[in-house]
């Protein structure tokens, strides 16, 4: 992946607007953080191959950047982007890493169902 | 001392369980000649350690980690290696049932006299918790005269106090580097933790070579226990 250039990944997410895509998007704190600091409230969430089609799509702001696609009837959003990356199959995607290195948001887009 | 066995299943959820607290156990028991088949339920998939910049995305992470796990095998001298094709962050969701017959099948495929687990309610990760539920019935549910003995290993806060101390401790020094190599082989995931490991054993620091050389473990209470 590489540190997120705001021109590059518009270009990237305007490539999939109109189609029929899944989606992989999640946020996360990791499964340990209230064993490690009981005083911590743990909450995450993940959703993948929701298969959805947005009009527009766009990212905005210095990463950490937020990313927001806007479907027929509602959102997708996420925050805290700094990496992007096209793989070779020809999937986006975008995550979030903190300053240890560790994911703390992901969003990807697909034609094809991810694994 | 480790009790010689006809032969030993473990199971995990994720790559890089094993490694940590009961790779040189499965070490020793590999060198005394008995079999050992270590199944791990995922591939870590959802692995929050991705470097920053990263090394992996969520996409690639279980290829890396599959070959980790394999390495890890390779490293503890384990031939029998089961990937079980579940998903990280979703054992607890899949049908209990369902997961009680994975485990019985495999008990009934390899007839262990020693099953290594986590201890259910005192493992943290609910991976963890789902998996060692799963393999708690499995066991409870033969007959108490088949059933092989059950070690569990436990790492809440809380289990000390409503545990006690572990009943079987392994002093596995002798294969304190295959143990090491075993945590290296998963070095996506332990780099950080090994660069300071690394440094206090350096240093002989006491409570690090104890953290390596003794591997705790409890019998499973069958009268406190999950059905």
């Amino acid at each position: 992946m590489q540190p997120v250039n705001i021109e590059e990944v518009q270009t990237l997410i305007d490539r999939f607007a109109g189609k029929d895509v899944y989606i992989h998007l999640e946020t996360t704190n990791g499964s340990y953080a209230t064993h490690v600091d009981e005083a911590f409230f743990n909450a995450g969430c993940f959703i993948r191959n929701a298969k959805v089609r947005y009009e527009l799509g766009k990212i905005i702001g210095d990463a950490p950047s937020r990313v927001g696609l806007k479907l027929e009837l509602g959102w997708i959003y996420a925050q805290g982007i700094t990496h992007f990356e096209l793989d070779s199959n020809k999937r986006l995607l975008m995550a979030g890493h903190d300053h240890q290195g560790k994911l703390a948001v992901a969003l990807q887009i697909s034609e094809t169902p991810f694994e | 001392m480790i009790v010689k066995e006809k032969h030993v299943l473990v199971v995990f959820p994720h790559p890089d369980d094993e490694a940590f607290g009961v790779s040189g156990t499965i070490a020793t028991h590999l060198q005394m000649g008995t079999g050992v088949t270590y199944a791990c339920l995922t591939l870590g998939e959802m692995g929050r350690n991705l470097g920053n910049p990263p090394f992996a995305t969520r996409e690639s992470l279980p290829l890396i980690r599959k070959k980790e796990l394999q390495g890890a095998a390779n490293a503890m001298g384990l031939t029998d290696l089961r990937m079980m094709g579940l998903r990280d962050k979703t054992v607890e969701f899949e049908d209990d049932e369902k997961m009680t017959a994975m485990i019985k099948k495999l008990i009934d495929e390899v007839n262990p006299s020693l099953v290594i687990t986590f201890y259910p309610d005192y493992c943290v990760h609910p991976d963890h918790e789902a998996t060692a539920r799963a393999v708690v019935r499995a066991v409870g549910r033969m007959p108490e005269a088949l059933r092989p003995k059950l070690h569990c290993v436990a790492f809440s806060n809380n289990t000390q106090a409503e545990l006690g101390e572990p009943d079987v401790v392994h002093d596995v020094s002798a294969v304190r580097d295959l143990k090491l190599n075993t945590m290296r082989a998963h070095i996506s995931q332990t780099a950080w933790m090994l660069e300071d490991l690394e440094k206090r054993l350096a240093e002989q620091d006491p409570e690090a070579v104890k953290w390596v050389t003794q591997e705790r473990f409890y019998n499973y209470r069958w009268d406190q226990g999950y059905v």
